[in-house]
């Protein structure tokens, strides 16, 4: 399998996605946003950082990148597409993900560990995980307050769509448990067809028992193992 | 064709929670200032546009809204100050 990851200027866990990709056995290749075209991928990967500055907004100037016409079209195919924070708060911008990341009800830049329910596992991004197992990753934002409409939030819950939540040690989603104030405790979903996931936390800042947590590299795992559609 | 001066605030929608007016507010009553009921932090964008009429530089601001100065999830926005420069 063969995997982009998309550099935009600002990107700073672009690295640690590339190591994540190769750990897990899979070709990895970095994309400069001004490049075109991803022919030839199987998967395409949006990093965390600070795309631009976060000015305007985290993620809406990244959001027309060159590249990202071309990760559109590639999700449009049904190609698997994965946003780990500011590549979360990019997917919402170009419209592949609903809602909006605002910023955290602490207004503080949140920089710990926390715990996410893996809400299901039938989604190419999680087959490697139990359904309800709690995962131990970290997270580092000053923008991962998920919001939406009701009736979003309604839709998103009602079609299962909510793939990671914050949740306490007994895996509760309570308002202490969540570390940003995100509508429902929401760390993560996907899109209606199940190929776009956006995420918050960093699993690949979790791979490596020997750094605090391996939780992660099931995310990797699960999209690497998981057979290329179309 | 004639320039347009424009200004752009964009705010957060009724009912999302504005974390950074909420914290304003909290200090504007620690200061003393109890009669402030509600504090909402937005920004101001000042455009200079080229256009043939003001209504044709506030409908070009207003595309440049929709497409990339405020997010329909969580901003409202609202276009001022159409004159000439």
């Amino acid at each position: 399998m063969r995997v982009a990851v998309i550099t935009f200027p600002g990107s700073n866990c672009d690295y640690d996605l590339y190591h994540a990709v190769k750990q897990v056995g899979a070709e990895a290749e970095f994309i400069w946003h001004r490049q075109r075209g991803l022919d030839g991928f199987d998967a395409v990967l949006l990093p965390g950082g600070f795309s631009y500055g976060d000015y305007l907004r985290a993620g809406a100037i990244a959001r027309f990148s060159p590249i990202m016409e071309d990760v559109v079209a590639f999700a449009k195919r049904g190609g698997p597409v994965v946003g780990i924070c500011n590549g979360f708060q990019i997917l919402c911008e170009s419209g592949l993900l609903p809602g909006a990341l605002i910023r955290n009800e602490s207004l503080r830049f949140q920089s710990e560990d926390c715990l996410l329910r893996v809400e299901r596992n039938d989604t190419r991004f999680t087959t490697d995980y139990r359904a309800g197992e709690i995962i131990k990753v970290p997270l580092a934002h000053a923008e991962g307050n998920y919001r939406a409409s009701d009736e979003v939030i309604a839709e998103l819950e009602a079609e299962g769509r909510v793939l990671f939540r914050y949740v306490d040690a007994q895996g509760d989603a309570t308002p202490e448990a969540n570390p940003n104030g995100a509508r429902n405790n929401i760390a993560g979903i996907i899109n209606a067809a199940g190929n776009v996931m956006g995420m918050m936390p960093h699993p690949e800042r979790a791979m490596e028992s020997l750094l605090g947590s391996e939780n992660g590299l099931g995310v990797f795992t699960s999209l690497v193992a998981t057979p290329v559609a179309g | 064709m004639s320039r347009y001066r424009l200004e752009i605030r964009v705010t957060p929608r009724p009912g999302i929670l504005d974390p950074q007016g909420k914290a304003i507010h909290h200090a504007l009553h620690s200061l003393g200032w109890n009669g402030v009921d509600d504090v909402r932090v937005g920004k101001a964008i000042h455009l200079e546009i080229e256009a043939d009429s003001a209504d044709a530089a506030r409908s070009e601001a207003d595309a440049m809204c929709q497409k990339l100065l405020a997010n329909p999830v969580t901003e409202d926005y609202e276009v001022y100050q159409v004159e000439e420069a």
